[in-house]
């Protein structure tokens, strides 16, 4: 599990209380177009874009890149008990333990571990918004109740509730998104409606409603838009903690249970079985996921530090 | 100090209310519920009914819940599945290994961390700084469970330099005490047994601390690069005290406060990891044991397990806090 899906409470809304600031000496650029410029300028941003849009176009694209369908069984007459034929011609990387070509199945594998990332960071981050829009917007009583339920939630490690939530729901892909996408739910509602309260008194907001602008209006046309930087930051953070926590799962036991969707969390912890036979197995999945993981973290770190001024260095 | 600490205890009420109420929704959310959890699928309907009515499950939920209540605070969570016993014997009896792990993990993660980040931050833009770095950031995106398995393979399995399963050997015939196996030893004066438990944590706990030690670094570098910049440095310099005592008392004292947040924020990851990690090495804890009732779909201990590590995560936490209080004293005033 990540560390960064570890965030408390009083962390949460140091973040949340910094959005939209604007550095010194740039108020007359765009909070945007100041942060873009600073992102091209910056090597870590770089590097981790390229990762990023790399296994994106990977994922797209893998029946054109596959060398071999992900599910054929080949060499089988090579696979004998404590050997599995590995880089020959034709299988740059070797076969997995049914004889399927390894680097067809990571290349197929990219499409379900971003899938299952991308959808269970989507949803953790409309739900949770939709719950700090509603604590920020409404304040008084709702904000109260919602923030207790929240902190709950925040009360147990986010695995154990992953854990919960796959075993109620059974063992099926839709479950994995959505055990992931609960434990992100939490973070996204406090941080949003940290940046929310923040934005609430800012001078632009009291001028908003001194004009008589209705209030749905100011929420959604003012105040919820310039408190988006840090939900922005932590989600592209949080797709890294989701395809590594997709991978704990799978290792749990509560993975996708179709083996003929080729993943890397669902690959990795099949191969543990053969490590000492044939490390590559074990090693490769987990190098993609580490390297995607990677990517996401440069990206959303260079993206706090383009987005909010006290981060810089 | 003393009004800060009971208030702190006062607002884990509704937070161990909460939690009771989502663990007990869901065994009755499970399909079936929990006669057929108990049952196992292909349990007659009459058979449900009739657990259902021994076990009271017919009656009202609110009434369910009151007496789900009454038991958890008598911390009755019923029998394991698997195993007959009761879980929260079963609890207390893993959690002094996992206590014992976490400790040998914090000890990894802090006693290589600190140093590190320091000595990263004082020689700022040299190759140790961007190599831990670099470090700091794989460590956080490699998954638990594939450390602890590439390291037993290395050390245990190839090498065969360090034990790698288990929490001690079979064959020392050690006097249990408390259950913390070191400490046992220790009390005992049968130091093979304490050392030979020491051996088995190391592998563990290397896999379990890397994530907290990866962010430790991180952390105090920044914080050593932060503070190095400060007026108050620069005036201590100035000023003319040896750069060893500015060093101290000035740059390290203030640079590790937010690192003493960071550590008190690594502990729900650890029990995080543990479950992993203690599976890879059946190490014989709490979190093992939390593998095998997955695996087993045994819910009782399930239930029990989560809600108690969730117990003991919050109390961690509360302890930290207390500890900040007593550390800064800004803090008590919110």
């Amino acid at each position: 599990m990540s560390a960064l899906g570890e965030l408390k409470r009083e962390r949460i809304d140091q973040l949340a209380a910094r959005a939209g600031q604007v550095p010194e000496g740039e108020g007359g650029v765009s909070l945007t177009r100041s942060a873009l410029r600073r992102l091209r300028r910056d090597p870590v941003a770089i590097i981790g874009a390229v990762i990023v849009v790399l296994f994106l176009f990977v994922a797209a694209f893998a029946p054109f890149l596959a060398p071999r369908d992900p599910l054929a069984q080949s060499l089988l007459s090579d696979i004998r008990p404590g050997f599995i034929p590995g880089s020959q011609e034709g299988f740059p990387l070797g076969v997995d333990n049914l004889g399927r070509d390894l680097l067809s199945r990571l290349i197929y594998g990219s499409r379900q571990s971003l899938m299952i990332g991308v959808i269970s960071t989507v949803l953790g981050v409309i739900v949770g918004m939709a719950l700090g829009v509603l604590a920020g917007a409404f304040g008084g009583r709702v904000d109260t109740l919602l923030m207790r339920f929240v902190d709950i939630l925040l009360s147990i490690p986010s695995l154990l509730m992953a854990i919960s939530i796959s075993v109620l729901l059974g063992q099926n892909q839709y479950a994995l998104m959505i055990a992931i996408a609960v434990t992100q739910v939490p973070i996204f509602a406090r941080l949003l409606r940290g940046s929310m309260l923040a934005q609430r008194g800012s001078d632009y907001a009291v001028a908003a409603q001194a004009l008589g602008i209705r209030k749905s209006r100011i929420v959604f046309g003012h105040v919820l838009p310039n408190s988006l930087s840090p939900v922005i930051v932590q989600a592209t953070l949080s797709l890294a903690t989701a395809i590594i926590e997709a991978a704990a799962l799978s290792f749990l036991g509560l993975g996708d249970p179709d083996l003929a969707r080729p993943e890397w969390g669902a690959m990795l912890a099949n191969a543990q079985a053969f490590l000492s036979i044939r490390p590559e197995l074990a090693i490769y999945p987990a190098l993609c996921i580490i390297v995607v993981a990677l990517g996401f973290t440069l990206l959303g770190e260079s993206l706090r530090e383009a987005l909010d001024p006290k981060f810089r260095r | 100090m003393l009004r800060f600490i009971v208030r702190r205890l006062l607002q884990l009420i509704p937070i161990l209310l909460g939690l009771s109420i989502l663990l007990f929704a869901w065994l009755r959310a499970l399909p079936g519920g929990p006669a057929q959890a108990a049952l196992g699928e292909r349990a007659t309907p009459e058979a449900i009914a009739r657990y259902n009515e021994l076990f009271g499950l017919d009656e009202p939920l609110i009434v369910q819940y009151l007496r789900f209540l009454g038991r958890a605070v008598r911390l009755d969570f019923g029998t394991s599945a698997r195993t007959g016993r009761p879980v929260t014997t079963e609890f207390l009896e893993r959690m002094p290994g996992t206590i014992e792990l976490t400790i040998f993990a914090m000890i990894f993660a802090i006693g290589v961390g600190i140093p590190l980040g320091y000595l990263a931050a004082r020689k700022h833009g040299s190759w140790l700084d961007s190599a831990s770095v670099i470090g700091s950031l794989l460590g956080v995106a490699i998954p638990v469970f594939f450390l602890a398995y590439l390291l037993r393979l290395v050390f245990a399995v190839e090498l065969g330099w360090l034990p790698g399963s288990g929490r001690q050997d079979v064959r020392i015939d050690a006097t249990r005490i408390t259950n913390f196996y070191v400490l046992d030893g220790l009390l005992t004066r049968e130091w093979d047994a304490a050392w030979d438990a020491v051996l088995h944590l190391i592998l563990p706990a290397i896999a379990l601390g890397t994530i907290p030690l990866a962010i430790i670094v991180r952390i105090t570098r920044a914080s050593v690069l932060d503070v190095v910049n400060e007026d108050y440095v620069r005036t201590a310099n100035a000023k003319g005290l040896a750069t060893s005592t500015v060093r101290r008392r000035h740059i390290i004292r203030n640079a590790l406060l937010p690192v003493s947040t960071t550590i008190g924020l690594q502990t729900g990851l650890l029990l995080s990891g543990a479950v992993l990690t203690e599976s890879v090495f059946s190490f014989g804890g709490v979190g093992s044991a939390l593998y095998d009732a997955i695996f087993a779909r045994d819910f009782a201990v399930l239930q029990g397990f989560i809600l108690m590590l969730a117990v003991v995560y919050v109390l961690v936490n509360l302890l930290v806090d207390i500890s900040y209080g007593l550390l800064d004293p800004r803090v008590r005033v919110r």
